[in-house]
């Protein structure tokens, strides 16, 4: 672990965290004295399971509560969301015949998921998750957290990177950066103390794969090359030993359990926990019991490495173009850092070594890592840690569609970021007054084969003769890795205006109302826990006295003094059911003034018995 | 070299470039390039210094040093950080810092792709088309024809880009009014340069289909 160079000496500004949100687990973590630190709930566990519950009564279980519902109320539990973030329908036909997703009708631009009788996109979902990493940093740091690094796969195009800020967004969250996962996790690693050298990040997690490959100097950390797969990762693994399970158990049982989701999700968790075990001991037992029926499998390590080796290989061929697009060959690559949990598996870890000959780091825990990467990236940003600096890159060309559907590249994949370009239209058509300029990332040639990113419609053109008007737009990519574009009539020198449709995700009125919505509801919430929490306050006082009346002390009161205790009670029953907390409250206070010499008299009467050696109940 | 303009932020005259010499306060970038690097208009650049170069003005502009700066700052921050890395992309590689030099100066390049064979290479070309033609039709044996085809492009490209590296020394040493000169020459010899490339390409996009 590395030391950090840190000044305090602006304590009081306010605390940015870092957060992990990842496809199986998310984090936060926290800039300390000594370095980054994961934040723990308060039952001291690190990680909250990215599963996400709507209970009978409209409010969201989250984490580890959650799993359990995963099994009680399938139809109302989801998990794994990240891997619908910034995605369209037809994106997710696949992933729909391996996970328990429930589209609901209607979700075109966005996909909406249904849990029970209630609709919400995937960043919304998120949101769950991050407000319960915010609330877990709140009560741990003991201060109001409103703004935050989020991470993601560094293979992440641009409506996936939007999809994230919107979460962070509608849980309340500003979040100043997005940082890749591989990028963080190099900064965790404190790698930079040797100075000079090449840093191969390989990033396998529950749902996704990165490789990143990074140059460090003198504390700068400059990505030369990113490349991916936003939907490989340890889910996969699992989803194969699922297949396997649920064959093997129909010819057992003579029951096809492939459609029950509560079945599917207690086989779900036998085969994580066996590919778990198997990455310490060379076999395991995938046992599970299912409705008082046992069914026990005896796995190996070596057919299991037979069942992954094509989903191991598949990680190969994106590190290859890494290195040839950073115009390295494997030797150059002085050390490799192994980040998700997944690279637990022996099987990637010899994949990994064979690949760029090189023994790799694992002293950091792979499911923390990145989260306290992001601890660190969000100490530069606050001006904390001034010793480092990150350079990322785009993983993906950005380009816009021009004649014949062939797309015009702009931003060449692997450019730094910032990163701009340039380019002047003009119209085709005698007085035309829009011109739909269409903006997709990806490296093929036609955009119909690209990711479609947006349509940006310039409007209120000036009418002019064709190829007359001159309008200069400029793409520009921030350092979160999320599209810029602004024009300029060049004619009038006037800010061209711009409406943008986006092809996937939120558009911007959406997401300022699910802010909205989850504010009123936050406030909804905590106006009825306080109600709770005074209705509670109300039994625990209500039931002091009722056990008071059959005292001794009750019996030294005058009879006013009793009077106005039974007029108190009957005032604060009168409001319990009133729904205003401040009320309750305000009887509450009124109904111990009441009772405060029956309350020393009982306190006399205990000092009395006390002394005399006699136990009072 | 650094042109000085007035600081946004103390209205210190003539004060500031990248940043306001008596404030510090970042300004609005110069979208030029070799002014943005502080550089002399010089075709032939020492690489190492480009880095370094680089690398300080990344500390000084990137937009993780203004989270809690103004708006303006931040806008400046994001903004100059651009212009940095696209500068840097363009001017450590030598033909397209060849090729910005050309387009501020007036000469536009790489509009006449492929369109016109030079005249130096059209028996080349011509052999060239009827190999792909039969590598097409399934006729294996112009393979080694191919390769050997590929080897001559690549050397052609070598020499031309010894001769780009004569030609960058004698533009920066060339007075001013001598300079378009020079440039129209390496215009030239760039354009030639992007036809070969190109049909190593295609030599290498055909073989790729081929072995597919």
């Amino acid at each position: 672990m590395s030391t950090f160079q840190i000044d305090f000496s602006s304590a009081q500004k306010r605390r940015i965290i870092g957060i992990d949100l990842g496809t199986t687990n998310s984090l936060a973590a926290f800039m300390d004295l000594t370095g980054p630190e994961i934040i723990p709930g308060p039952d001291g566990s690190r990680m909250v399971p990215s599963i996400v519950s709507l209970d009978v009564s409209g409010s969201f279980v989250v984490g580890e509560p959650a799993r359990r519902l995963l099994i009680d109320a399938p139809e109302r539990t989801v998990y794994s969301v990240k891997r619908l973030m910034g995605r369209g329908r037809e994106d997710v036909a696949e992933e729909l015949k391996l996970f328990p997703f429930r589209i609901a009708e209607g979700s075109e631009q966005v996909i909406r998921l249904q849990l029970g009788d209630r609709t919400f996109t995937p960043p919304e979902i998120s949101a769950q998750i991050l407000k319960e990493l915010k609330r877990r940093a709140e009560q741990y740091l003991g201060e109001e957290i409103t703004q935050a690094v989020i991470t993601v796969p560094a293979y992440f195009n641009d409506a996936q990177r939007q999809a994230t800020r919107d979460a962070g967004r509608i849980a309340g969250l500003e979040v100043l950066r997005l940082v890749n996962e591989p990028t963080a996790a190099s900064l965790a690693y404190g790698l930079d103390k040797r100075k000079e050298g090449i840093v191969a990040v390989y990033d396998l997690g529950g749902g996704t794969f990165d490789i990143s490959i990074l140059r460090l100097h003198e504390g700068i950390f400059e990505v030369l090359a990113t490349n991916g797969d936003t939907h490989l990762g340890g889910d996969d693994i699992d989803n194969r030993l699922l297949a396997i399970a649920l064959e093997d158990i129909a010819s057992e049982w003579g029951e096809d359990l492939s459609h029950n989701g509560e079945a599917v999700q207690t086989i779900r968790q036998a085969v994580i926990r066996a590919k778990e075990e198997l990455s310490f001991q060379p076999v395991t037992v995938i046992d599970l019991e299912y409705r008082g029926r046992r069914y026990q499998r005896e796995l190996r390590r070596e057919l299991f490495e037979n069942l992954i080796r094509d989903i191991v290989e598949r990680t190969l061929g994106p590190c290859r173009q890494a290195m040839r697009d950073a115009g390295l060959e494997p030797e150059q690559i002085d050390e490799v850092v192994l980040v998700g949990g997944s690279t637990r598996i022996p099987m990637v870890r010899r994949a990994v070594e064979a690949l760029f000959k090189a023994k790799p780091h694992t002293e950091l825990n792979p499911d923390e890592v990145v989260a306290l990467g992001a601890a660190v990236q969000a100490a530069i940003l606050s001006g904390d840690v001034q010793d480092k600096l990150l350079l990322d890159v785009t993983p993906l060309s950005l380009g816009i569609e021009t004649m014949g559907g062939v797309v015009s590249k702009l931003i060449h994949r692997n450019s730094t970021i910032p990163a701009s370009a340039t380019e002047i239209f003009t119209t085709s058509v005698d007085g035309q007054r829009n011109v739909l300029i269409h903006v997709v990332q990806g490296e093929r040639e036609l955009a119909k084969d690209c990711r479609s990113l947006a349509r940006f419609d310039l409007k209120d053109i000036e009418p002019m003769p064709a190829g007359m008007a001159r309008i200069e737009v400029r793409f520009l990519i921030d350092a979160n890795g999320i599209l810029n574009v602004t024009a300029r009539d060049l004619r009038s020198g006037k800010e061209q205006s711009i409406e943008v449709k986006p092809s996937y995700g939120l558009t911007e009125e959406q997401v300022e109302a699910m802010i909205r919505e989850s504010f009123e509801k936050a406030e909804e919430d905590l106006r009825e826990r306080q109600v709770r929490e005074a209705r509670v306050e109300a039994d625990n006082i209500l039931a002091a006295v009722e056990k008071a009346r059959l005292s001794d002390a009750w019996l030294e009161l005058t009879d006013e003094e009793r009077a106005a205790i039974d007029a108190a009670i009957n005032e604060l029953q009168m409001v319990y059911h009133s729904g205003d907390h401040l009320l309750i409250r305000d009887r509450i206070e009124k109904l111990d003034a009441a009772t405060r010499r029956l309350a020393e008299n009982m306190m006399n009467t205990a000092v009395r018995q006390a002394l005399k050696g006699t136990k009072i109940e | 070299m650094a042109h000085l303009h007035d600081c946004w932020h103390c209205g210190a005259k003539d004060a500031a470039s990248l940043f306001c010499r008596y404030c510090n306060t970042i300004q609005a970038p110069t979208p030029d390039y070799y002014e943005f690097f502080d550089l002399p208009r010089c075709l032939a650049l020492d690489s190492e210094d480009l880095k370094n170069r680089f690398y300080t003005l990344s500390r000084l502009l990137h937009p993780d040093r203004y989270t809690r700066r103004s708006e303006q700052e931040r806008r400046f921050s994001l903004e100059a950080s651009s212009i940095l890395n696209d500068a840097y992309r363009v001017l450590r590689d030598p033909i397209q810092r060849a090729e910005y030099v050309l387009r501020q100066e007036g000469f536009p390049v790489g509009d006449q792709r492929n369109k016109d064979v030079p005249p130096e290479l059209l028996e080349e070309v011509f052999e060239l088309n009827m190999a792909l033609d039969e590598l097409r039709g399934g006729d294996l044996e112009v393979l080694p024809q191919l390769d050997a085809m590929r080897r001559r492009f690549q050397e052609m490209l070598a020499e031309i880009d010894s001769g780009l590296q004569a030609l960058f020394a004698r533009h920066d040493a060339a007075p001013a009014e001598e300079r378009k000169e020079v440039l129209a020459a390496i215009r030239s010899t760039l354009n030639r340069r992007r036809y070969i490339s190109n049909l190593i390409q295609e030599v290498d996009r055909q073989l790729a289909a081929r072995n597919a």
